[in-house]
């Protein structure tokens, strides 16, 4: 192998250092595999870091009742029946396990009066069900994972963005191509596994709560590499994101506040959710605001208030409510805390929202109502993957957490997220070790695929004439979030398809100032094919699913399908480029075994 | 709205200067919308990190007007009239423009020897809140390093950086030397290698804390009196020589097998 570049070797590399990479790693380098980290920013910083709320695990500590067979239910109908079940059970099962492996490795939960790990309730689960601590879950699984991984002497390649997965001669995945950040260098990573863990892809939307480093790298990588997605037009709105002021428009609000007893409120002061309950939730959803707060007091005294509907169900809702003109001042809806807990316990409680809308909006929450609206957040779609081994269908390539498809089906509910990381995370570890162990490595490293990728990412300095990235990037979000935003429809979803087109010629034809070095401007330009990949993966998928589901709402198609309840819509592209055609088709979902096909049939 | 006045520092290890840019103010904007607004029209090529854009991932730390702070979380309308001044940390290295090399802390984070619990009952350990509440409080650290970054040890003395770990790190010992379930012993490590002795505490790392930790009341004092107890007791002295509970290597920390 004569790389060109800087090259390095490793049995396993591990692309993305949020939750789903830090704990593969941890998994591969426990079993005496060489494995590598690599990631766009510095250790610590990944997305899993903004998690609020906390993660679901059946631990039954604060409700006894509770069990893996509940969660699995809540997670199934959350998902509207498109999970991959398989995926769902050994999730329910396994998350218990994985939280009390954080304590063992540093992490400090809040607890119980008698000692355990305190639970607290979310929206679509029958029980409190989420380990936290206060309202930034997130900082501490990131925090103890990195850790862990730290004292392993793991080899964690920080600023390094990774352009395209390599194959050897067999079509097997043998490594990737990268550069550093901080100087512009390419780098290559030959390794006999490769493991997806890059997260999301809401940057491509106008209003979201992710980071810049959002776009999609994994979805995209693993499209170009021949690997499949499926359910891409699955995206989750998160219900609550702050509408004001514009400078931080989409920032999550954890949902963890109405967890703890707050509720949404329109301009007129009504509760509103009470008029948005389905029929497939009314059973257990409290018919009155008496009812809906004895709740909050004892599970059995009533049943959970509407607020706490899955979140597909809330962020409808207060679309809504907003279009039909009972929207607060700047366009959201109220979220009210103030007059229902006391400041000391919304301190206590919520201190980072506290801080985070006193510092930036200049709200008090124990005081005043937040403003709220929906916020891109989280898409439900990815890689498809093997649900006991987190294998693709493509050998050596792995993927897990928000990368891979299928756990949450068509809409996540709160907290499911943490636990899939550290449950999957793991799981690829095994399934990367497995595979070396059962010797199918690569045989060879494919230079050409080096060059091209290399080429392609150094044109922006090449154009003599050409678009400033910025500009690409504003307009695709402008024209994702109007065309496919919450709520679409058929013809806004062919404008869009269109569009993507448009895109991926400029795309294309970009033009970056300045050297190699550091350059955020150049970093966007190779952020954008990926963000094209995906969001055409989002349009076609939306324009075949002619029904409403989770996270995908047609205006023209408004309910559900049952027809379109058997299906998952797989894409997949052939030839590599990212503005090559992507081919999309009906892939039957997994059949469920009896036993627990019963579990969801079991009334309440 | 009226227009502001931005002084950004523009360079590389090289040197460098400020360069100015004349923008417009919108309502609730933060330093760090400014700084992107450069980015996307007239310097698509200045370096600066940024992640959550929250104050929860620590990354857009700066100099503002001379006080290290977090870009996402600095108001522009708090700020005095007038140009505002953005600079990068003056105690790491440049790379480019705001982005600095703080491969030190992660040198030091590679030091700390790991929790090391004993073996994890049935249904989980047992600790009661008032028992984690201490650890916690720092455990809520971003790892923003501005409390590296105004600490006069190694911001007024490089030659310190090789043997002194500063707050960031004080916090996290003090954090496992006050963890419930945690056998190892740091105190040799935390005054031989760390250098809490040169701490002498000006209490500046707890005014730039963004998340308002109390390093110096809460953790480095209390650090301070538990190394200072462990060295200087003779009974704890004798007693460390018979049981020999001293640290381990963070290696041997590490091969805690998962449950």
């Amino acid at each position: 192998m004569n790389s060109p570049y800087e090259h390095h070797d490793y049995d396993i590399l591990v692309i993305g250092a949020g939750g789903a990479g830090l704990r593969a790693a941890i998994e591969a380098k426990q079993r005496g595999l060489s494995v590598a980290i690599i990631t766009k920013s510095l250790l610590g910083k990944a997305h899993t870091v903004m998690a609020e709320g906390g993660m679901a695990a059946a631990m039954g500590n604060v409700y006894s009742e509770d069990n893996w067979k509940v969660h699995f239910r809540d997670t199934m109908r959350g998902g509207k029946m498109l999970n991959n079940y398989r995926m769902a059970e050994l999730h329910a099962k396994e998350s218990p396990d994985r939280v009390w492996e954080l304590e063992q490795w540093g992490a400090l939960f809040d607890r119980t009066a008698d000692g355990k790990i305190l639970q607290r309730d979310f929206g679509g689960h029958r029980f409190a069900r989420l380990a936290h601590v206060g309202d930034r879950t997130g900082l501490e699984l990131i925090r103890t994972l990195q850790q862990k991984v730290v004292s392993m002497g793991t080899d964690v390649f920080m600023e390094c963005k990774v352009l395209r997965l390599v194959h050897d001669e067999n079509g097997r995945v043998a490594g990737a191509v990268a550069y550093w950040r901080p100087t512009g260098e390419f780098v290559t990573f030959s390794a006999k596994a490769v493991i997806l863990a890059t997260g999301g892809v809401g940057k491509s939307w106008k209003f979201t709560s992710n980071s810049w480093e959002s776009t999609g790298d994994g979805h995209a990588m693993a499209l170009w590499a021949g690997a499949e997605l499926i359910d891409m037009e699955c995206i989750q709105f998160h219900p609550t994101g702050m509408v004001w002021p514009l400078s931080v428009r989409g920032l999550l609000v954890t949902e963890g506040v109405r967890g703890d007893g707050g509720v949404l409120r329109n301009a007129e002061g009504e509760r509103f959710m009470f008029n948005y309950v389905a029929d497939m939730f009314r059973a257990e959803t409290a018919e009155s605001e008496e009812e809906g707060d004895r709740w909050y007091e004892d599970h059995s005294a009533g049943r959970r208030p509407p607020e706490l509907l899955p979140r597909d169900e809330v962020a409808r809702a207060i679309n809504t409510e907003v279009k039909a003109g009972r929207g607060s001042p700047h366009g959201g809806v109220f979220l009210d805390i103030a007059t229902r807990r006391s400041a000391e316990f919304i301190r206590r409680r919520l201190p980072s929202m506290y801080h985070q809308f006193m510092e930036l909006a200049g709200v008090d929450i124990t005081r005043e109502a937040m403003e709220i609206g929906p916020t891109c957040h989280y898409i439900m779609g990815g890689v498809k993957v093997d649900a006991e081994t987190a294998a693709t269908s493509v050998a050596g390539l792995f993927a897990a957490g928000e990368v891979a498809g299928g756990m949450h089906g068509a809409n996540r509910l709160g907290g499911n997220s943490l636990s899939d990381l550290v449950v999957f995370g793991r799981r690829a570890g095994i399934g990367a070790a497995e595979y070396i162990a059962g010797g199918a490595g690569p045989s060879g490293f494919d230079l050409a695929e080096v060059q091209t990728a290399v080429k392609d990412a150094l044109a922006p300095f090449d154009n003599e004439t050409g678009e400033n990235p910025y500009d690409v990037q504003r307009d695709l979000q402008e024209m994702m979030q109007t065309n496919v935003g919450i709520i679409r429809t058929q013809s806004e979803l062919e404008t869009a398809k269109e569009a993507l087109g448009e895109f991926a010629a400029r795309v294309r034809n970009l033009k970056v100032t300045g050297g190699r070095a550091y350059n955020p401007g150049w970093n966007l330009a190779t952020d954008l094919p990926s963000m094209i990949s995906v969001s055409r993966c989002t349009t076609l998928g939306a324009l075949e699913r002619k029904e409403s589901r989770g996270g995908h709402t047609r205006e023209d198609f408004p309910k559900a399908d049952p027809e379109y309840g058997k299906y998952n819509f797989v894409h997949s592209l052939s030839g590599g480029n990212f503005d090559g055609e992507i081919r999309t088709e009906r892939s039957a979902l997994l059949e469920m075994p009896e036993e627990l096909a019963q579990l969801l049939e079991e009334a309440k | 709205m009226a227009n502001v006045t931005v002084r950004v520092w523009r360079g590389d290890a090289s040197g460098g200067d400020f360069e100015a840019y004349a923008l417009e103010k919108n309502e609730g904007e933060v330093v760090l919308d400014l700084i992107h607004r450069i980015q996307a029209t007239e310097a698509g090529d200045l370096a600066c990190r940024w992640n959550c854009k929250a104050g929860k991932c620590g990354s857009c730390s700066a100099e503002i007007n001379g006080k290290p702070s977090l870009m996402c979380m600095t108001r522009v309308d708090e700020l005095p009239e007038g140009p505002i001044t953005v600079a990068p940390m003056r105690t790491f290295p440049i790379i480019r423009d705001l982005v600095t090399d703080v491969s030190f802390n992660f040198a030091m984070a590679a030091k700390v020897p790991a929790l090391l619990p004993p073996p994890m009952p049935e249904g989980g350990y047992v600790m009661y809140q008032e028992d984690v509440q201490r650890g916690q409080e720092f455990r809520k650290c971003i790892e923003c390093f501005l409390c590296q970054d105004v600490c006069h040890v190694i911001r007024d003395h490089e030659d310190n950086k090789a043997h002194y770990a500063g707050p960031r790190f004080f916090i996290r010992y003090a954090e496992l030397e006050m963890h419930p379930l945690d056998t190892n012993d740091r105190r040799d490590l935390v005054r031989e290698e760390m250098g809490l002795g040169y701490c002498n505490i000006t209490k500046c790392c707890t005014e730039v804390c963004p998340e308002h930790i109390k390093i110096t009341d809460n953790a480095i004092i209390p650090l301070k009196e538990r190394v200072v107890d462990a060295h200087y007791d003779p009974i704890a002295w004798l007693g460390r020589k018979i049981r020999r509970r001293t640290k381990r290597s963070a290696d041997e920390a590490a091969v805690q097998p998962a449950p």
